[in-house]
Formats: structure tokens, C-alpha cells, sequence
């Protein structure tokens, strides 16, 4: 399968820190791709090197085009929609705002459809479409940035543990809205999760991080198989 | 600009060394240097310029005044020429009215100033970067509206302002008012100096400026934040009122449109330029702030108020901490590569 | 009584000049988190630019929409130019390049333009009283012209895709990169339309207090109090915060202190929140969940 994003010996740090001591992966067009790993492994950090939000070395390549040096806002241009780690919403704006920014890119005519569409598969956020973000539940408010991500038409999306803080049928929930993402839009997403079982059924791809490094990676259904690698390296 | 790793996200500017401690026969050289520097200009300058030198280290002592708050505290104040003015009022006040010698009403300005400011003080704690900032700006803006008014017209003179003679030269010395009046403002800015330079390397100094780095690290340390910033307040009020009360009788005039928003942003453009928190630096300050418009005033009447802007923020962009720091990297460089 | 009801009137025509410089300090502190110290020379800047194409024989009009233009221009420069370099700088070097941008401004004002006082034209024939007495010309032109300008940049904000682009970049900067906004030009969009606004207010301010290098001091202090009062991240609120302190100027000036106290009004209506309620008077709470 052809990629959708290559990246190849990927650094990344913070001023004089060093996270990501050159990471291997990548993510297949319409794939899903799960990046798992401990708390402080630099899972956060990998999405944020994608985007350019952090100082990187090494090769990013996006459709084949090299992501590197490139501003933030150029990246997500090119079709690269992030929900990062505290899920980026704009508490002060209303939900319709929140979308109406989601697709700001955007100049075709397909955006009211796009709207009622994700209405649909949202119906809670329909029904506070006028309300202030900040307002809206924990589970509300990543359907919220799920949302706002996919109005961008992005070609591949970037998860940071969607379902961190939520009961376990939110998860459910929203695991059920990234199936359906993945069937209905193709999509590629490069997903982070603490939620080792839940990722790995979804993916297709599975790489482990540790202390910014890949220490472990092939294919997800396989890795999900080997119970001696789910005890070492997933604990479960 | 120095690496800000670590700074705590309220801290005003960024962190400063304070200089390891110098051995004391070399201190006391430095001393006798500096004191003999400081006399030369009695016998080498004429009285006009003797008399720029002198308003050259009173504008530096109203500087010391704002770095000790502004510098080493943190609290940013563009309002220092309000302080300036009541010091130099207070002795106005004392000695056309009442008769008072000069250095009768040094003390009273002083405690007035102080008193002031630790009054300002309270307010200004709940004043978190930019609100401090502008409440000083709109105190600056309000100083000479406020002098004007009919209600106190009986003790400032009014829009006239008023009038005043220098001290005159003890008997017995040889000594002409101009060349008494540098001498006496020597030897109080030098008290001053030499107070706010054991000030700041005393316990209290650390604590200031730990509370600027970081204040809830210094809370968390069981330092009493509140009462450190309001007292940083009076000594700096003090000092610079002390500095106004120096210009008055420099002058020998007061009159409330000399004290202007223009003084506060002088004082400031003085710190930043000098060396912010930096006790050397404030001496630059007033070099450079009495100088710097005499010579750029060849050009035009508005020309210092330019020329000030365009150094300031050449500094702010290239210099952040002033000649005196640049002295510093150069001291330092010497002393690696001799 | 008729005296109360003219006192409130010229108020509210002040207040409308103060509101609409409020309203650029509140613009740019939303986005930077600083107040901009220069917002009045710069505005006292522009209202020059027009008096000198009035000068050079424009219509009023023209020169009116021209300045605005050219305001705005200067604007975008120096958020450009001087204010990017510092974005991340610490508090004191913001103000510092703040009160350089004031100095520079201020006295190249004086040294281009000179420091005589000037007769600036208002639009409004201002000979006849309207109302019997009630409000003159200029007062009521004035008024309809702030309006005007605060209504037009309330619907900008509210209803154009730019306008929630800039309120976006300016609540949070990092998720507006992440929908593709470019974050660094809506800042410079936000000087720019600051400075316009402040040329408008200038425009309409100088008839009335004559036009000299330092006519928008004492303005800029009022604006201060008004953008306070309303809580200084709040635009709506600095909008109502100055009108109400130009309401509240002009009754104090008639009936209690007289006219020589009103900076020390402005000075003592600033103290007095910032101490009693920093959000301001009309501060919104905003919701959030974390
Ligand atoms: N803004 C930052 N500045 C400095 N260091 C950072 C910053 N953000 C993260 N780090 C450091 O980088 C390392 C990796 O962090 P990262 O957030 O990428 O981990 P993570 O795998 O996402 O962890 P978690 O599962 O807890 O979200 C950690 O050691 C963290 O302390
Ligand atoms: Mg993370």
C-alpha cells in the first residue's frame, strides 16, 4: 500500500531537550496507524513534530512532499488535521463557530453539507450549536474537536488519545466514529492511545514508544495476537 | 536576550546574576577611585557644565530609585516622575515657605516619598505586569493637573511654580554654589548608592529578586510577597523623590509642567539604556539621559524624543540588559583572553 | 435640568470618541495581552495625515476614508516590524518597545508637522444648535460617526470568516494554526483595524480639543479608564465602559471638580476598579471546563 506519511529518523526536542531520538514510521493512505507507549514516551511530541510545532530533525514526507521547516499553519493546509492533547477547542466560541473555524481553509460549496453531515453523526452537538464550547461535557467537547478536525477535509488526521478522561461508552462512541471514518472517508489517521486494546483493533499499522524510541512495531492485528508482546510491552 | 528556561511565566524580565562578592582591599581600592573620579570634575569643569553633571547624577539616583522596584522587583512603573515630583515639591514647599535649610528637608521628602509609595504599593500588588504599568502611566499623566490645582495653589505656587535658592558653601570652604551644590549631591547620591548597593546584596535583595524570578517559588520559601513588594515600593519612592528633591534646589525653580509624563518615560529610557537592574547601570541612565537630549537638541527641539524611542528599542532589541551588561561581556571576555 | 440633560449629551459624544479608543486597546491587548501605550499617537498621528490632505485642497470625505487607509497601513507596519521581534519577550521589554513606539511617533509627529495648535475641520456644520441647545452639529455628526465604526467592527468580528479568524487566533493562537490560520497576519490585521479605529476617534476629537502633538494624551488615559471599567479583554464592555466614562467625565467636570481635576477623574475612575473589581465592571465570565 502506498504511503501517506513516511517519516524516517524523526528528532525532535524541546530548547536544549531531546525527546525523539529518530523515529521510523509511517502511515498508509486510508490506514490507521496507532502510536502507543507510556506516559512521557513522546507520543504528544511525535504528532507535534508532524505539524511543526516543535523543533525537528530528520525526514517527514507527506504525499510524497517533505513536511520539514514548513510553518504550522502550511501544514495543515496540505491536509494534515490535528486534534492535539487538550483537543484545541476554542472554549470562548459557540460550537457553530467552532465548526464554521474547522472548515476555514476551505472555499467550496460543500460546507453546509459537511455540517449536516457531522450533525448527523454527532446529534449532542447539533443541539447545542449555539452554546459556548467551554460549556460542553468532556465527551461533547472531543466529538467537538473530531469534528472540527474532519471539516478541514483533511487527508490524513492526527489523534492524541481521543478517549483520555471519558467514561468507558463515550469511548465507545467515538471508537465507533473513527470506524466510520475510516470506512466512509478514507481518511488516514495517525492515532495515539493509551487504550492499547481498543487501538489496535482499529489500526492497521502499531508502533511502541519508549522514552523516544521505537522499540516495537508491525502489524496491528498480529501484535494484538502475540500475548507474550502484550504482556511485555502492553501490560494486558 | 538571555535563555528564559525556567522562568516562572509571570516573571517581569529575565533573570540577572547578581556579582559574586569582591574582596574587600579591592572594594576599598574601587572606593578611593571612585571618589577621586567623582571630586575631578570640581577643578576641571566649568560651572555650566559642572551643573550638567550634577542634574547627570540626580537623574541617575531617580533611576536607582526605579530600578530598585522596577529592576530588581519586577513591578514595572512608568510613573516614577510622580515620586520625582513630590520629592522635589516637598523641599520646594519647606524652604520657600518655611524657611527651611536644604538639608533640614531632605529627611521630611524622604518620608513623604517613602509614605507614598508604600501607599501606591498596596494598590500595585494586585496589579499584576500591565496594569502596574498603566495605573503608573495614568498617575504620570494626571502629575502636573493635579500640581496646578487652585485648591493647593497657596503651597506649590500654581502654574508659577516656585522659586528657590542652592545651599550655600559652608564657610571657610573655597567653593562657588554650583561647585557646593555637585558636592552635596555627591555626597547623597553616594549615601544612596551605598544603600541600595548593601540593600541588594543583602537577604532582602535576594529575596526581591527571587520574588521577581519567581514569586510562588518565593512564597513557597515562606517569603511574605506582599510586604517585600510594598516595601520595595517606598525605598524606591524614596529614593527618587530624594533624587527630586536634589533637581529642586539644582534648579532652583519648580513648576508643574517640568514634571511631565516625560519625566517617568526619562527614567525609564534610563533604566533600560543604563542596565536594568544594575546598580552601575543606573549611573549610565543618567549620563545618558542628561546628555544624550543636548546633543541630539542640535538637531531639532524633537529630535530627543526620537532619538530616545529609536535607542530604547535598539537596546530592547540588541542590549536587553544595557550598557551596563555590555560592560560586563566585555569585562569578561578580557578576563578569559587576557 | 436642561443643563443635566446637555452635560450627558456632550458626554455621550465624548464617551463615543473614548469608547473607539477603548475598543483598539481592548483589540490589541486580546491578541497580544499588552496594552499598546502608543495607541493615542498613533491616532494622533493619522488625524495629522488628514489635516494635511485637507490642506492640500482634498474634500473632507476623501481625506477621511484616505486616512483610514493609510492609518491602517502604518498600523500593520509596526506590528511588523517592531512589535513580532518581541512577541515572547518578557513583560518589560513589551512596554519598553510600547513607550519607544510612543516616543518615536509622538515627536516625529511634532518635528513633521510642527508644535503650534491647529484648527481642524469637523464635517457637520457646527454654527446652528440642535434641539434647542441640546447637542451641537459636531456632537451629534460625531456620535453617528463612532456609531457607525463600532457597529461596522462588531459585525466584521461577529459575522466575516476573517473576523472569527482573528478572534480565534487571538483566544488561542495555537489551535488557530492547527484549522490553517495564519496567526502572525491576523495580529498585524489587529493593528491595523486599532489604528484605524484610533484615526477615526482622532478625526473626530480634534475639532472639538484642536489639533496638537499631544492631543490624545489626556483621551488615551480616559480610554484607559473606559477599557478598565469593562473589563480590558472585553470588547463590548470597554465600548460601554467609554461611553459611560465620558458621561461620567462630563458630570464630574460640571458638578463636582470642575474642568482643572478631569485627568485625576480618568486617574481615580482607573485606580478605583483595578482595585475594587480588576475584571471590570461589566467583566464576562467566560465559561471553561478543564
Ligand atoms: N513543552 C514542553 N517543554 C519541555 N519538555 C516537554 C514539553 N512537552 C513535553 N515535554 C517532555 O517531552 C517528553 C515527552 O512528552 P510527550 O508529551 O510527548 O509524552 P507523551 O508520550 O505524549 O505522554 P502522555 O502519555 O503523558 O501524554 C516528556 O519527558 C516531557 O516532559
Ligand atoms: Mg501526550
Amino acid at each position: 500500500m502506498p504511503a501517506l506519511l513516511e517519516v524516517k529518523g524523526l528528532k525532535a526536542g524541546y530548547g536544549p531537550t531531546h525527546v525523539l531520538h529518530g523515529l521510523d514510521f509511517r502511515v498508509n493512505e486510508g490506514g490507521v496507524t496507532a502510536l502507543l507507549g507510556a506516559n512521557g514516551a513522546g507520543k504528544t511530541t511525535t504528532l507535534r513534530a508532524i505539524c511543526g510545532m516543535v523543533r525537528t530533525e530528520g525526514a517527514i514526507d507527506f504525499l510524497g512532499q517533505t513536511l520539514q521547516g514548513r510553518a504550522t499553519e502550511d501544514i495543515v493546509r496540505r491536509g494534515i488535521a490535528h486534534v492535539p492533547d487538550g483537543r484545541g477547542t476554542f472554549m470562548e466560541l459557540t460550537v457553530e463557530e467552532n465548526f464554521r473555524l474547522g472548515a476555514y481553509t476551505r472555499r467550496d460549496r460543500e460546507i453546509q453539507a459537511d455540517f449536516d453531515r457531522l450533525c448527523g453523526w454527532f446529534p449532542r452537538l447539533k443541539q447545542r450549536w449555539r452554546q459556548q464550547a467551554g460549556t460542553l461535557s468532556g465527551g461533547e467537547q472531543q466529538m467537538l474537536a473530531i469534528a472540527r478536525a474532519l471539516l478541514l477535509r483533511p487527508k490524513l488526521l492526527l489523534l492524541d488519545e481521543p478517549s483520555f478522561g471519558l467514561a468507558p461508552l463515550i469511548v465507545q462512541e467515538i471508537f465507533g466514529i473513527m470506524r466510520r471514518i475510516r470506512a466512509e472517508s478514507g481518511v488516514g489517521i495517525l492515532l495515539v492511545e493509551q487504550n492499547a486494546n481498543l487501538a489496535l483493533e482499529l489500526a492497521d499499522l502499531a508502533y511502541l514508544l519508549e522514552t523516544g524510541s521505537i522499540v516495537m512495531s508491525g502489524i496491528a492485528a498480529e501484535i494484538r495476537e502475540d500475548e507474550a508482546i502484550r504482556r511485555s510491552y502492553l501490560g494486558y | 536576550m538571555s535563555a528564559s528556561k525556567g522562568l516562572h511565566p509571570e516573571a517581569a524580565i529575565g533573570p540577572i546574576a547578581v556579582p559574586a562578592a569582591t574582596p574587600a582591599w579591592r572594594r576599598g581600592l574601587y572606593l578611593l577611585v571612585g571618589i577621586a573620579v567623582a571630586l575631578a570634575p570640581l577643578v576641571l569643569l566649568e560651572s555650566f557644565h559642572l551643573f550638567q553633571l550634577t542634574m547627570a547624577v540626580i537623574m541617575a539616583l531617580a533611576v536607582l530609585g526605579l530600578n530598585i522596584v522596577c529592576g530588581y522587583n519586577g513591578q514595572i512603573s512608568l510613573g516614577h516622575g510622580a515620586f520625582f515630583a513630590v520629592g522635589a515639591y516637598a523641599t520646594a514647599i519647606l524652604m520657600s515657605h518655611f524657611d527651611w535649610s536644604f538639608w533640614a528637608t531632605l529627611p521630611v521628602s524622604a518620608v513623604v516619598c517613602g509614605v507614598i509609595g508604600y501607599g501606591i504599593g498596596f494598590p500595585a500588588l494586585r496589579l499584576a505586569g500591565h496594569y502596574l504599568a498603566l495605573t503608573t502611566f495614568s498617575l504620570a499623566v494626571a502629575v502636573p493637573q493635579i500640581l496646578k490645582h487652585k485648591s493647593i495653589e497657596d503651597w506649590t505656587g500654581g502654574v508659577q511654580g516656585l522659586f528657590l535658592v542652592k545651599p550655600d558653601p559652608p564657610a571657610g570652604l573655597p567653593l562657588s554654589p554650583d561647585q557646593w551644590m555637585y558636592v552635596v549631591t555627591l555626597i547623597v547620591a553616594g549615601a544612596c548608592f551605598l544603600l541600595a548597593w548593601n540593600l541588594i546584596r543583602s537577604r532582602i535583595g535576594r529575596a526581591l529578586i527571587a520574588t521577581r524570578d519567581n514569586p510562588t517559588a518565593a512564597e513557597a520559601m515562606g517569603m511574605d510577597i506582599a510586604s517585600l513588594k510594598t516595601r520595595a515600593f517606598a525605598v524606591s519612592a524614596m529614593i527618587t523623590g530624594i533624587a527630586g528633591s536634589l533637581s529642586a534646589v539644582a534648579i532652583e525653580f519648580v513648576a508643574p509642567d517640568s514634571f511631565s509624563i516625560f519625566v517617568s518615560i526619562t527614567l525609564f529610557v534610563g533604566m533600560v539604556v543604563g542596565g536594568v537592574a544594575s546598580i552601575l547601570g543606573s549611573l549610565f541612565g543618567g549620563l545618558f539621559v542628561l546628555f544624550v537630549p543636548n546633543i541630539a537638541e542640535a538637531i531639532s527641539k524633537a529630535a530627543p524624543g526620537v532619538i530616545y524611542g529609536v535607542i530604547l528599542i535598539l537596546f530592547l532589541f540588541l542590549l536587553p540588559d544595557g550598557f551596563a551588561g555590555l560592560l560586563r561581556r566585555i569585562g569578561q571576555r578580557l578576563r578569559i583572553r587576557p | 435640568m436642561d443643563g443635566l440633560a446637555h452635560q450627558i449629551v456632550a458626554g455621550i459624544a465624548t464617551g463615543g470618541i473614548y469608547a473607539s479608543v477603548a475598543l483598539a486597546i481592548v483589540m490589541i491587548y486580546q491578541a497580544t495581552h499588552h496594552v499598546n501605550f502608543a495607541q493615542g499617537e498613533m491616532a494622533t498621528l493619522s488625524t495629522f495625515i488628514a489635516w494635511s490632505m485637507i490642506q492640500a485642497g482634498m474634500p473632507y470625505w476623501v481625506a477621511f476614508f484616505g486616512t483610514i487607509v493609510v492609518s491602517f497601513a502604518i498600523g500593520v507596519v509596526v506590528e511588523r516590524i517592531l512589535i513580532r521581534p518581541v512577541a515572547n519577550a518578557p513583560v518589560l521589554t513589551m512596554v519598553g518597545v510600547f513607550i519607544g513606539l510612543l516616543l518615536i511617533i509622538g515627536n516625529a509627529t511634532g518635528w513633521i508637522f510642527g508644535y503650534t495648535t491647529k484648527v481642524f475641520p469637523s464635517p457637520f456644520a457646527s454654527d446652528k444648535p440642535l434641539f434647542g441647545g441640546l447637542v451641537s452639529a459636531h456632537e451629534l455628526g460625531s456620535t453617528l460617526v463612532t456609531l457607525t465604526v463600532l457597529v461596522l467592527v462588531w459585525a466584521f468580528f461577529r459575522f466575516t470568516r476573517l473576523g472569527l479568524a482573528m478572534r480565534a487566533a487571538a483566544y488561542n493562537p495555537r489551535s488557530a494554526r492547527l484549522v490553517g490560520i495564519r496567526v502572525g497576519w491576523m495580529l498585524a490585521l489587529g493593528w491595523g483595524l486599532a489604528a484605524a479605529i484610533g484615526a477615526v476617534a482622532g478625526m473626530m476629537v480634534a475639532p472639538v480639543v484642536f489639533l496638537d502633538p499631544t492631543m490624545m494624551l489626556g483621551i488615551l488615559l480616559y480610554a484607559f479608564a473606559g477599557a478598565l471599567m469593562g473589563g480590558i479583554d472585553n470588547p463590548a464592555g470597554a465600548v460601554l465602559g467609554g461611553f459611560s466614562v465620558g458621561v461620567l467625565e462630563n458630570l464630574a467636570g460640571a458638578y463636582v471638580v470642575g474642568t482643572e481635576l478631569k485627568l485625576t477623574v480618568a486617574l481615580a475612575i482607573i485606580i478605583g476598579v483595578l482595585v475594587v473589581r480588576p475584571s471590570g465592571l461589566f467583566g464576562r465570565v467566560v465559561l471553561s471546563r478543564v
